[in-house]
């Protein structure tokens, strides 16, 4: 007994056709997004790679757009069948090639569920590359004569202003590496010694941030250098200033705003996920109405479309028949040839 | 004699329609761009208002999206009247308003040539308003607690972040005036006393800039205090500094931007302007192709279409003599009154 039977007439038949083919266009538009997001996603890892140590994974934004480039061919190829689908003559030579090219739809709808999965697990392993990226940028951020690192300040700085953010957690980072070259240090200063002889890495630390933490909004002029001497300024205590730098860490905010992008493009791959399930019932059914008409000779005849020839559980059963004696058909062909020589 | 008359049979009349069909629709879509256009500069006007002092004058915005708005209007009416050019019966409903029409569009042409040159005038007003209101902007950027002035340190911070600029003209403006609010400065201090006491005008000046100054393509962190004071920073001369704060000016920067913008949608029009040109041409050769048909009945015969019934200099007298007419019957209909009068 056949999975969901739905009877055709002609009639039905053109319609189910002309609205299969609608919809695959929409498919391939599908497609095309999930080939631009993907490339955008590339396009943004990209742009911040230095802040990530250009360790960043791009396995995901790859598997996007592979995924995009599969469903915009599979589409305009099932577009292409629908639009022939009601010529019985050029329907004829699809034929053949339509019961792998529906195994191989149900297979990349799987694909695509995996993919939209992966969108919103990624944000994890993405965590750890930026904490770790960031914590090396902070420390090349003094490094602007060594090549390699020489655009990391200008990197960090613009990044600071742009995400509204400040060090990797909040703006203490800052206070415990050196962050001021030694090249505009005075060493023969005595202030200077007093501080790099005040720790075991002989850094010069202060209780500064720089420039790009400053928050515009505040209502006085940014306060960046000791930061923690409530008496260096007047009428300021840092323990309620709140407006003063940027209070949200860099890895908080660039993790918001990635992790934002990869719910946004998961939740839409979702979306074309069950479009394309949709267009792949819709092609079975007329592959299996085109396939059981009443009577071949007369194309107005009634016919009979469904999902599965026969239930779930016995079409499950035929499938594991099948690998069975595949995997048999393999164990003679390899046992024949040794018992031959054997004997 | 007509004015370039050209031969047209049937096929020729077809194709004439269907391209001129085609061009209308283009010139749609240039009305709508046109409009948008005219909605983008006045977001980016407004955004930027308190940078102008809210003086800033929205003439040119607003004459853009109302231009848009009519090219939409009369190339649809022009698209739909060529493509009902082919068949008689309807035809025959639009030809009584081609007249009007097509003098419409002379008139809606010179509108447009209008909105162009004032699309290049207008940006010395631009930089009069941003050049007064980047000064007062600089005045008033202490205020953060005076009500209506409180964003404006905020404003011009981000402006000098974005823009890539520092002060009016340069970074000494910020000299001039006192950029740090008295409820931050200890009035007790005897160095703010110094400092106040130094000028006529009892405000707090010093050499340094605020942190939207900073340029983050310096090498070493950023100086923004004691700018003129060598001695201050090691290994520094502000003579030779360059990459320590945006050297140029916010009013350059400004004006720089919104002059681009406004040349851009100059040439626009100027484009949109030649492409009505040639829709008006068209029609009017279409126009005339179709009422000079020899057999009316037939409609594959022959037929001359022209863009001038008479000659340029002709047609220019006509005109005359039909206003001078049209004056002296207003003079006469003035003359008849005094003699009802009597």
């Amino acid at each position: 007994m056949a999975l969901l039977p739905v009877k055709f007439d002609l009639k039905k038949r053109v319609k189910l056709a002309q609205t299969v083919w609608f919809m695959y266009w929409f498919a391939v538009l599908a497609g095309v997004l999930v080939l631009s997001m993907g490339l955008f996603f590339k396009i943004e890892l990209r742009k911040r790679s230095e802040l990530m140590d250009n360790n960043e994974s791009h396995f995901l934004p790859n598997l996007l757009i592979l995924m995009g480039l599969i469903a915009c061919s599979i589409n305009v190829f099932g577009g292409k069948v629908c639009y022939d689908s009601l010529d019985p003559d050029k329907f004829a030579k699809w034929k053949p090639m339509l019961k792998t090219y529906l195994v191989f739809c149900v297979g990349f709808n799987a694909l695509l569920l995996v993919t939209a999965v992966l969108c919103f697990l990624m944000r994890i392993p993405m965590q750890f590359t930026l904490a770790e990226g960031l914590r090396n940028g902070m420390r090349y951020y003094k490094d602007t004569d060594t090549p390699g690192r020489c655009y990391m300040k200008r990197t960090l700085d613009l990044m600071q202003i742009e995400f509204r953010c400040c060090g990797n957690d909040n703006y203490r980072d800052w206070f415990e590496i050196q962050w001021v070259s030694n090249r505009y240090l005075d060493f023969s200063s005595k202030e200077v010694k007093d501080r790099i002889g005040s720790n075991v890495d002989g850094q010069y630390l202060m209780d500064g941030v720089p420039f790009s933490c400053c928050n515009p909004s505040s209502p006085r002029p940014c306060i960046q250098a000791q930061m923690t001497n409530n008496t260096a300024h007047y009428s300021y205590d840092h323990y309620t200033e709140d407006l003063n730098v940027w209070k949200r860490g860099c890895r908080e905010a660039l993790l918001s705003y990635y992790g934002g992008m990869m719910n946004t493009i998961g939740a839409l791959v979702i979306l074309v996920t069950m479009l394309e399930a949709s267009v792949t019932v819709g092609m079975q059914y007329v592959h299996s109405s085109l396939c059981n008409l009443a009577n071949p000779e007369d194309p107005e005849s009634e016919s009979e479309g469904w999902l599965l020839e026969k239930t779930v559980k016995e079409t499950f059963t035929d499938i594991m028949d099948k690998m069975k004696s595949m995997g048999k058909g393999i164990k003679v062909e390899e046992g024949e040839p040794a018992v031959e020589t054997v004997s | 004699m007509p004015f370039m008359p050209v031969k047209f049979n049937l096929q020729k009349r077809v194709k004439l329609a269907q391209g001129l069909w085609m061009l209308y629709w283009f010139s749609v879509i240039a009305g709508i761009l046109i409009f948008s256009l005219g909605i983008f500069f006045k977001i980016e006007l407004r955004k930027r208002s308190e940078m102008m002092d809210n003086n800033e004058s929205h003439l040119v915005p607003n004459l853009l999206i109302l231009v848009g708005l009519l090219a939409c209007g009369l190339n649809a009416f022009g698209g739909k009247v060529c493509h009902d050019s082919l068949d008689p019966i309807k035809f025959s409903k639009w030809k009584p308003m081609l007249k009007t029409y097509l003098l419409l569009c002379c008139g809606f042409n010179v509108l447009l040539v209008l909105v162009s040159l004032l699309c290049f005038l207008m940006q010395f007003s631009v930089y009069l308003t941003l050049a007064e209101g980047l000064s007062y902007a600089i005045r008033f950027y202490k205020d953060t607690d005076t009500p209506g002035r409180c964003f404006m340190k905020r404003t011009l911070d981000m402006t000098q972040i974005e823009f890539h600029c520092c002060g009016n003209n340069n970074f000494r403006d910020w000299f001039e005036v006192q950029w740090i609010s008295n409820r931050y400065l200890d009035m007790s201090n005897d160095v703010v006393k110094d400092r106040v006491l130094s000028n006529v005008e009892g405000k707090y000046l010093m050499d340094s800039v605020p942190f939207s100054c900073c340029n983050p393509g310096s090498p070493r962190p950023c100086i923004q205090h004691h700018l003129t004071n060598n001695s201050a920073h090691y290994d520094y001369d502000h003579r030779t500094e360059e990459l320590n704060i945006w050297t140029r000016g916010c009013l350059e920067a400004l004006f720089s931007y919104y002059s681009s913008l406004m040349s851009s949608i100059g040439v626009f029009v100027l484009f949109a302007i030649i492409l009505e040109s040639v829709d008006m041409a068209g029609l009017k050769y279409l126009s005339t192709a179709l009422e000079t048909m020899a057999e009316p009945e037939n409609p594959e015969c022959e037929s001359e279409g022209w863009l001038l019934e008479k000659g340029v200099k002709e047609t220019f007298s006509d005109l005359l003599t039909k206003l001078k007419t049209f004056g002296r019957t207003n003079q006469v209909e003035g003359g008849d009154a005094p003699e009802a009068n009597t």
